[in-house]
């Protein structure tokens, strides 16, 4: 018997469990970019002599480069470089999800035990793991690219684009493979890999940036960082103009060398830890933890940390290309006009850096309101509404927790780029004014957003997971960073709270949109409280 | 001073087909401990949530230390800690820090004594709760809901994940707490600690209390089983009112007999000459029995549905 015998029987199990959810991510991967690639196609067959222009838009506007790398005038290029980054990390979170669920989660759930008890070798738990995502990523490779030759295009560039995409998701298999062996925990290990592929975004959107763009301004050439990221060689295959399919080896030679390294970690530690030790922590509760608000508090720390850290580096970058943004001209301004509502281009940047991230908080919002699902599915509600806390404190612990979280990640923020900016642009005083309450007017949109969620959890609580994230998807697309673009009707648009926040620091701020998702957010809380304070709560048996 | 809890005809239903359930009464005096006994998915979680308002009551009356525990939940849990069957505790708390938090929560603990049950019940504090036993965590919801000096103690199978030693620490606390006056309710399937401990015990079946009452009440309910020898054969036994589960050897026999018809069936032995006789009053297990007997015939499907209803 050796260290992978099993193997083959526990893929077996892996696939079984996995039946609905990674055919369902591929599905929905591939029928996103199908829908977008037909919506392109249809509009620059109508509209030939736009595809020039447009494409020298994306190119020369370095704000525009962080999406994705293009490659001449092409509907499929043109296509990948708006879906690239978004599908890039869902093959890698796909990835990463499905390796931790069988090896790490595994371990902490106690399933592991049970296996191993088998005849199953030492790595035959990593190894079904690894197998198990490399096969969902090949599927999604032809999948994907399928998609786009269903909507029309070329068939070697279509296959190329699906495997652009899946080199990434290959690339954090491996990722995922070592983090599990880290962390002791499924949130660590999920959380370590994520902030790889994050760092792994950086790079590649830096590279991008920072890339040289040619005569004719129709293709650009990455710098070195972009090299060092997953997400970086797969937009160097260049999917409908060069179709190189050597990046590809530089994915699976990093597989290959994580699954080694994982092979390596596991014959070191023991089932059920991970290479970093478990700490003692406190004998006591100190007075911070001694409330609702200070559990929820002390349960998200963490992560809240993580997304400052994030937006603190997103902040920083993107406030120090404002000069460049300045010295812009031709075609590229009149994408900030339209996504930034004013022809003042600094401020249009800045107003659309503002509702980029005020997207990414909303995602931050969405993560902490769900814990309100999770407390009730879980059962660690039930001890804590034994005690003398209400149902509304409970709710608003977690009110005071969002509010406050999403405040200090749009402060982190506009100091950020405010910091920067004004190093670049000078005027770093009212500059730092501007931001801060450009940032501040996108709290009552993410206010109503997370009202939304509150209600969801307390209507359907058993959909309300898939439900919240598709609110986020939905609410994200018909906003302004997508929504006017794709050709989308007014109603349509009308229903993200996005699309109402003021423009800010480009227009001036309108107290009428604010106070009406102000009263929005008003009833949708109401509403919640209502729901809760009726309902049977759904514990686990 | 009021009962704890008085429950009557109280109903809940699960969705229009599952009734957890189905007019259950159940009384727990001031200052006793009360047992709460039924097979799996027989409704006793189920009771213990409405009690503390976790679950709305679809029809009866429920009064929990005087109060409606679905509007008054907050003012009451302040006088009363709860240790739930399943203890779901947050992983990356440490067990010190979550004693702490729930007893806050409920309005506060005494110090003093959190260290005292640290202490008689091998805890130690300063570990996570994901790398505790199951026992462990158990502990900590102990220990949590013992520090605090409330009126009432709702315990469901609070000792399932228990050693022998840690169990009679834990009988022994409870004991403390009946002379001390406190109210307890506890959901057990551990007979013998039942035994040791309650007053009174209610057993409930698909919903329903079954029977109700102290033990010895229970037992003049119960057949009294019997192995007698005697000089003159026995074979006559099966016949004779009363008689159960008769197993007869010439002047050997092995029986059980209705509580109304003991004293005829004596008069009936003596006739047959008794040479030696051994009666025993039912134990708790054959009570239970009865009870759990009867379950073994429940169609299966109904059996499902009883599961279904606790979730």
């Amino acid at each position: 018997m050796n260290g992978f015998t099993g193997t083959m029987r526990l893929v077996r199990l892996a696939l079984r469990r996995d039946r609905i959810t990674l055919p369902a991510w591929v599905l929905g991967m591939a029928g996103f970019l199908a829908a977008t690639t037909a919506m392109f196609q249809d509009q620059y067959s109508k509209h030939p002599l736009l595809l020039e222009p447009d494409t020298r838009i994306v190119v020369e506007n370095p704000g525009m480069r962080v999406l994705g790398l293009v490659t001449g005038p092409d509907v499929g290029g043109y296509t990948l470089h708006r879906d690239a980054l978004v599908l890039a990390v869902l093959a890698a979170m796909m990835s990463v999800l499905a390796v931790v669920r069988h090896t790490r989660q595994a371990e902490e759930l106690g399933r592991q035990e049970m296996l191993a008890a088998g005849v199953v070798g030492r790595h035959a738990s990593l190894a079904a793991a690894v197998i198990v995502a490399l096969a969902a990523n090949l599927l999604l490779a032809v999948v994907l690219g399928l998609g786009m030759v269903v909507a029309g295009q070329p068939v070697a560039g279509s296959l190329a684009a699906g495997a652009s995409i899946a080199l990434v998701g290959v690339a954090f298999t491996g990722v995922a493979a070592v983090t599990s062996q880290l962390a002791s925990t499924t949130r660590g290990a999920i959380g370590v890999a994520g902030a790889g592929l994050g760092v792994a975004c950086l790079l590649a959107a830096l590279g991008n940036m920072l890339g040289t763009v040619d005569s004719a301004a129709l293709r650009v050439t990455s710098a070195w960082p972009a090299w060092l990221s997953p997400i970086g060689w797969g937009q160097q295959m260049r999917p409908f103009a060069d179709n190189l399919w050597w990046p590809l080896g530089l994915a699976v030679l990093a597989v290959a060398l994580l699954f080694w390294v994982a092979v390596v970690l596991v014959g070191r530690r023991d089932v059920g830890r991970g290479m970093w030790p478990e700490r003692r922590g406190s004998p006591g509760a100190s007075p911070a933890l001694l409330s609702p608000a200070g559990l929820v508090w002390r349960l998200q720390r963490g992560a809240l940390l993580g997304w400052a850290i994030g937006l603190l580096g997103f902040g920083l970058v993107f406030g120090a290309l404002s000069d460049q943004i300045a010295g812009l001209k031709g075609e590229a301004t009149e994408w900030y006009a339209t996504f930034g509502g004013d022809t003042d281009l600094l401020g249009a940047y800045w107003a659309s850096m503002m509702q980029i991230a005020a997207m990414a908080v909303a995602i931050y919002v969405t993560t902490l309101l769900l814990r309100l699902h999770h407390d009730e599915a879980q059962g660690t509600l039930e001890p804590v509404l034994g005690t003398a806390v209400s149902r509304l404190r409970w709710l608003g612990a977690y009110a005071v927790n969002a509010l406050g979280g999403a405040v200090l990640l749009m402060l982190v923020l506009a100091v950020a780029m405010g910091i920067t900016g004004g190093q670049a642009v000078g005027g770093t005083a009212s500059l730092l004014r501007d931001l801060v309450g450009a940032a501040l007017v996108q709290l009552p949109a993410m206010a109503v957003f997370g009202a939304t969620v509150v209600v969801v959890v307390m209507l359907l609580p058993r959909w309300s997971v898939g439900l919240s994230w598709a609110l986020v998807v939905f609410a994200i697309f018909v906003g302004p960073m997508f929504g006017p673009s794709l050709g989308l009707p007014t109603w349509l648009l009308d229903l993200s709270p996005f699309t109402h926040v003021p423009n800010a620091p480009a227009a001036a701020i309108s107290p009428g949109p604010v106070l009406g998702l102000g009263l929005a957010s008003a009833l949708l809380a109401g509403a919640g409280i209502l729901l809760l304070r009726r309902r049977n709560l759904r514990l686990p048996a | 001073m009021t009962t704890a809890i008085t429950i009557s005809g109280l109903v809940k239903d699960f969705g229009r087909r599952t009734r957890a359930l189905d007019h259950l009464d159940l009384d727990v005096e001031t200052g006793e401990v009360h047992g709460f006994l039924g097979p799996n998915g027989a409704g006793k979680t189920t009771t213990i949530r409405v009690l503390l308002g976790l679950l709305r009551a679809d029809a009866g009356n429920v009064a929990l230390l005087g109060g409606d525990p679905w509007h008054d939940a907050v003012t009451l849990h302040r006088r009363l800690a709860y240790v739930p069957g399943e203890v779901n505790l947050w992983p990356n708390l440490t067990g010190g820090e979550v004693i702490d938090l729930l007893g806050d929560l409920r309005g506060g603990l005494d110090p003093d004594r959190r260290e005292e049950l640290l202490e008689r019940f091998q805890l130690d504090p300063t570990k996570k709760i994901r790398a505790y036993s199951k026992g462990n965590r158990q502990k900590v919801a102990l220990v949590a809901a013992f520090s605090s000096d409330v009126e009432l103690y709702l315990l469901d199978e609070p000792t399932s994940g228990l050693d022998p030693l840690m169990e009679a620490v834990f009988q022994d606390v409870v004991q403390q707490l009946r002379s001390a006056g406190r109210s307890i309710l506890l959901s057990s399937h551990i007979l013998s600690e039942v035994e040791a401990l309650c007053d009174r015990v209610t057993i409930i079946r698909a919903g329903r209390a079954a029977e109700t009452g102290t033990f010895d009440e229970l037992r003049h309910l119960t057949r009294t089983s019997v192995v007698v020898d005697t000089a003159r054969p026995l074979a006559s036994v099966t016949r004779w009112p009363g008689v159960h589960d008769a197993r007869v050897h010439d002047g050997h026999a092995e029986f059980s007999v209705d509580p109304g018809e003991l004293n005829n069936v004596l008069e009936r032995l003596v006739d047959l000459d008794v040479r030696s006789m051994i009666t025993s009053p039912p134990t708790l297990e054959e009570l239970f029995m009865r009870h759990y007997g009867e379950d073994i015939t429940t169609p299966a499907r109904e059996a499902d549905a009883e599961v279904v209803a606790t979730r």
